[in-house]
């Protein structure tokens, strides 16, 4: 009975529950969208697939934070880098499919290319005419920066508050860079003007259920991964180094080798989760490096739970939600509401939202991993 | 051999002028005399010697017939030899008496022809006389004017007013402008043309520069030597000024830096909370300035030059009790838990931030400089910003107060001591929370005092501060948290490293070049430049 001795590791109750949800999501709204008529209850118009599709990839990209924070303990401000890199791997294809319907109809060029007068295509660009290797890009591009930068911020010893700190420093510079028209990546405008996904048109209809469905089973494949890594022996480690690093290396573990492979890991769901990001939005611009949108993916970490993945993706998915409903209903008060909400969470939630919820239950349902205890004095 | 017939005429005509000036007076009569029959003979060389004649005449109507002249506006009738010019209203003037004339037929009256010889005369002539102008600040003007252009036809003006001249600034700009229009004459002596290559060395700047050079490319020998030469000495001259002027950049960058992260360096540096709110402290003492000025232009206007000095204890003091507010009620909670503080202060920013657009609108305000931070002025090859100047000297006084308060005073011990031993010092009788309060009240209003200044250069807005925050993070953790010389030292280093590298690869590169370094820096030195040592680096 390995099979189940293997589920019983990858789900808990929690666990049980938020792949359950997602699996219902990511076969049920397909399918009445196909099903019912267009306008009754259970037809779920599109500008709400589009969006709940887009927050999909928000609770991934927070799934992977919370692999390097609440597991490894790793403050990354920077992982809107990894899931922007993602993106661009993404948009980069779209912008090849686009090919001689654009503006300037050049087969062989994107248009911000022929505006700037470029003759041919640069080097970076090369190949992205190809699915499977922009895809294998928006995992191996996010990836490899992942690699670099923990392979030497890890092995200095970089800790804390100053790789935070750092973090943030890459995903600023990062901005900066793709504000150039130089790099070759649009510039400031970005990558936008989509037509087709392999063959599809990305607006209709179909190729958005089915975005949001692929969303949605990324989202339960990035959580049985992570759940993988952390109910394993690798994870034991890991959750070692968070609690006391000084102590584990003392052990004999390699601290760095496994905070390199939990942060590479987790920078390449970053960047899936941007791939399918971009064609639901339609763009992608270096605002997406901006160092803002990082803090913010740590935010919805710890209002769901810190070191409970699903919660991470839960707290995505609800202050997204509310951000939504508060700028539209409330434009002026939602930064009041948002700032609130960071303060409450920290102060009176440390937990998040899922360590509220199974504190009140206590006696049914044990931890399989200890949350994170209070950080070292 | 036309071309030195040329430059002899100039001399001679200089001294005819030279001569003219010493004795003009009440005879202009008679050589305006002369002038009417060589504009009325209508032939360029005549004309020529005409606007010599108008110019040596002295006669107080000279500029006004010269500009009548390059307008096309001076007439003359041929029939009955007189000339006349016009204002720009058509109203006629007798050329001889300067009173108003009727004509009775406008029509027959013909334009004095110009060409470009004549033009070029004109113009001298023109420049010379505002060269003679009584007023030492457009006989100024003039000969800075004519160095620039350096025009052959100016100098024998240059050398007539150059005897007379008494102030010695005016002298030696036009012995500069006399040099500059030498040392380009092809033709004039090589001795006279290497003395003015000199004088053009000696003054040095890009004007000269580009001149010499321009001489060492058609001159020969002699002179074609020293002018590549002077002009390498220049060129080399220029190249350390502006070396000179980029450090000085550079440190007003610094200062910006030194003063938006140092409250930083207290708070965090020193404390150890991260606080994303410090943009915001930053903000609400630029919204203070705002204030101040305003009260102050509605109740006192008389006092308007002094609004900053009032704004700066006011902002210190609002900040202060705002951070102090702030500590009370959230951060007091969460010491210990670094990586939560960010949050929870992340938070507080996005509500001080709202609360200022709801309050003040999203629109920039408008904060006035005063009198003596206005204007620039300059300093051997340097040209210095005033209000730069000052906020490079109101960001060090603010760190050394700052370092005198926590190394001189009871107050900054107890807050060394909280740092360095949370529970030691709460044993020895410290109210550590006071202490804490109050230090993050210092780091606040200090941030609070550095708006002040920041209002000044940059637009007073509710995301102020958010172009602060992650410079001020950088600075305190490049120099080494809980070091304010660290911060002092890192702030300027940044500061100057940008602007010294701006010139070579660009803002944004130079931005992204300094970005990677810090992450570079950081992997070398975890713990920044100056880092504390023993116990409290693991805390």
């Amino acid at each position: 009975m390995i099979g189940t001795e293997m589920t019983q590791r990858l789900l808990d109750r929690n666990g049980l529950v938020f792949v359950g949800l997602l699996l219902a999501a990511a076969i049920l709204v397909p399918l009445l969208a196909l099903v019912a008529p267009a306008g009754s209850l259970l037809h779920m118009p599109p500008y709400v697939v589009a969006l709940i599709g887009k927050y999909l990839c928000f609770a991934l990209l927070a799934l992977s934070l919370d692999l390097v924070w609440g597991y490894c303990g790793i403050l990354s401000l920077g992982h809107g880098a990894f899931f922007a890199l993602g993106g661009y791997a993404m948009g980069m294809y779209l912008m090849r499919q686009i090919g001689s319907r654009g503006v300037y109809a050049n087969p062989d060029l994107p248009d911000f290319m022929v505006f700037l007068n470029w003759k041919s295509l640069p080097l970076t660009w090369w190949g992205f005419s190809s699915f499977p290797y922009a895809a294998v890009m928006a995992l191996l591009a996010p990836g490899l920066l992942a690699f670099a930068f923990g392979w030497f911020a890890f092995r200095s010893r970089v800790t804390g508050v100053y790789l935070s700190i750092i973090t943030q420093a890459m995903t600023y510079a990062l901005q900066l860079a793709f504000f150039r028209n130089d790099m070759g990546f649009g510039g400031n405008n970005g990558l936008t003007d989509f037509k087709d996904i392999l063959g599809f048109n990305v607006q209709a209809e179909s190729t958005r259920l089915a975005l949001f469905s692929l969303s949605a089973l990324a989202l339960i494949a990035g959580y049985l991964i992570a759940r993988g890594i952390v109910t394993s022996k690798f994870g034991k480690v890991v959750i070692a180094i968070r609690d006391a690093e000084s102590r584990t290396r003392f052990l004999g573990y390699r601290v760095e080798t496994y905070k390199i492979v939990v942060f590479t890991v987790s920078a390449m769901m970053a960047g899936v989760a941007g791939a399918l990001y971009v064609p639901q939005v339609g763009i992608i611009n270096p605002g997406e490096f901006a160092p803002i949108n990082s803090i913010e993916a740590v935010i919805w970490v710890s209002v769901g739970g810190r070191g409970t993945l699903a919660g991470a993706a839960l707290g995505a998915l609800l202050v997204n939600f509310a951000k939504t409903w508060f700028t539209d209903a409330l434009p002026e008060l939602w930064l009041f509401a948002l700032g609130l909400l960071f303060i409450v969470v920290t102060v009176f939630m440390p937990k998040g939202i899922l360590g509220l919820l199974d504190s009140m239950k206590p006696l049914r349902s044990p931890p399989v991993i200890a949350s994170p205890t209070e950080a070292k004095q | 051999m036309k071309k030195i017939t040329h430059w002899r005429r100039h001399w001679s005509r200089a001294l005819t002028i030279m001569l003219t000036l010493c004795c003009a007076g009440p005879a202009f009569a008679d050589a305006l005399d002369d002038a009417v029959a060589h504009f009325s003979a209508d032939k360029f060389p005549q004309t020529q010697q005409a606007i010599d004649e108008i110019v040596a005449s002295g006669a107080p109507t000279a500029p006004a017939i010269l500009e009548a002249l390059a307008n096309n506006r001076l007439l003359f009738d041929p029939d009955e030899q007189k000339v006349y010019f016009s204002d720009e209203n058509d109203n006629l003037y007798d050329l001889r008496t300067g009173e108003k004339a009727t004509v009775e037929s406008p029509d027959d009256l013909k334009k004095v022809r110009l060409n470009n010889a004549v033009r070029g005369t004109l113009q001298a002539a023109q420049g010379a006389m505002t060269l003679m102008a009584p007023d030492p600040a457009k006989r100024m003007a003039s000969a800075r004017e004519i160095f620039k252009s350096h025009e052959p036809l100016a100098l024998p003006q240059i050398e007539a007013v150059l005897a007379a001249e008494k102030s010695p600034d005016v002298k030696a700009a036009l012995s500069d402008a006399r040099a500059a229009i030498i040392a380009t004459t092809p033709d004039a002596p090589d001795a006279s043309r290497l003395e003015a290559i000199d004088r053009l060395k000696a003054r040095g700047d890009q004007d000269s520069q580009g001149m010499l050079a321009g001489i060492a490319a058609s001159a020969q020998g002699q002179v074609k030597a020293a002018a590549s030469a002077a002009a390498a000495s220049v060129q080399a001259r220029l190249a350390l000024w502006s070396n000179v002027q980029n450090i000085f950049y550079g440190l007003s960058l610094g200062s910006v830096l030194l003063l938006a992260a140092i409250g930083l360096a207290i708070t965090f540096g020193v404390m150890g909370v991260i606080n994303m709110a410090h943009g915001e402290m930053v903000m609400l003492g630029a919204y203070t300035t705002f204030v101040t000025q305003q009260a102050i232009a509605a109740w006192r206007p008389g006092m308007a030059d002094y609004s900053l000095l009032i704004a700066v204890p006011l902002a210190f003091i609002v900040t202060g009790a705002v951070g102090i507010a702030i500590e009370r009620s959230i951060i007091r909670f969460l010491y210990g838990r670094p990586l939560e503080t960010l949050l929870a202060t992340f938070g507080l920013s996005l509500i001080l931030q709202q609360a200022v657009r709801t309050l003040f609108g999203a629109n920039n305000r408008q904060v006035s400089a005063p009198a003596f931070m206005a204007g620039s002025f300059d300093f051997g090859g340097l040209a210095i910003t005033s209000g730069r100047l000052w906020i490079i000297v109101f960001a060090l006084v603010v760190f050394i107060l700052l370092q005198l308060v926590l190394r001189a005073t009871s107050f900054g011990l107890r807050v060394r001591a909280v740092t360095q031993n949370r529970r030691m010092a709460s044993s020895m009788g410290i109210d550590t929370n006071r202490i804490d309060a109050l230090a993050f009240g210092l780091g606040s209003g200090i941030a609070g005092m550095a708006g002040v200044a920041l209002s000044q250069i940059d637009n007073v807005s509710p995301n102020l501060g958010q172009s602060y925050i992650i410079d001020s993070f950088l600075v305190v953790v490049f120099g080494g948290v809980g070091n304010l010389w660290g911060t002092l030292v890192a702030a300027l280093t940044l500061g100057i490293a940008n602007k010294l590298l701006e010139p070579l690869i660009g803002a944004v590169l130079g931005k992204i070049a300094m970005l990677v370094f810090i992450i570079l820096f950081i992997q070398k030195r975890p713990r920044g430049l100056f880092a504390l040592k023993g116990r409290a680096v693991e805390a």
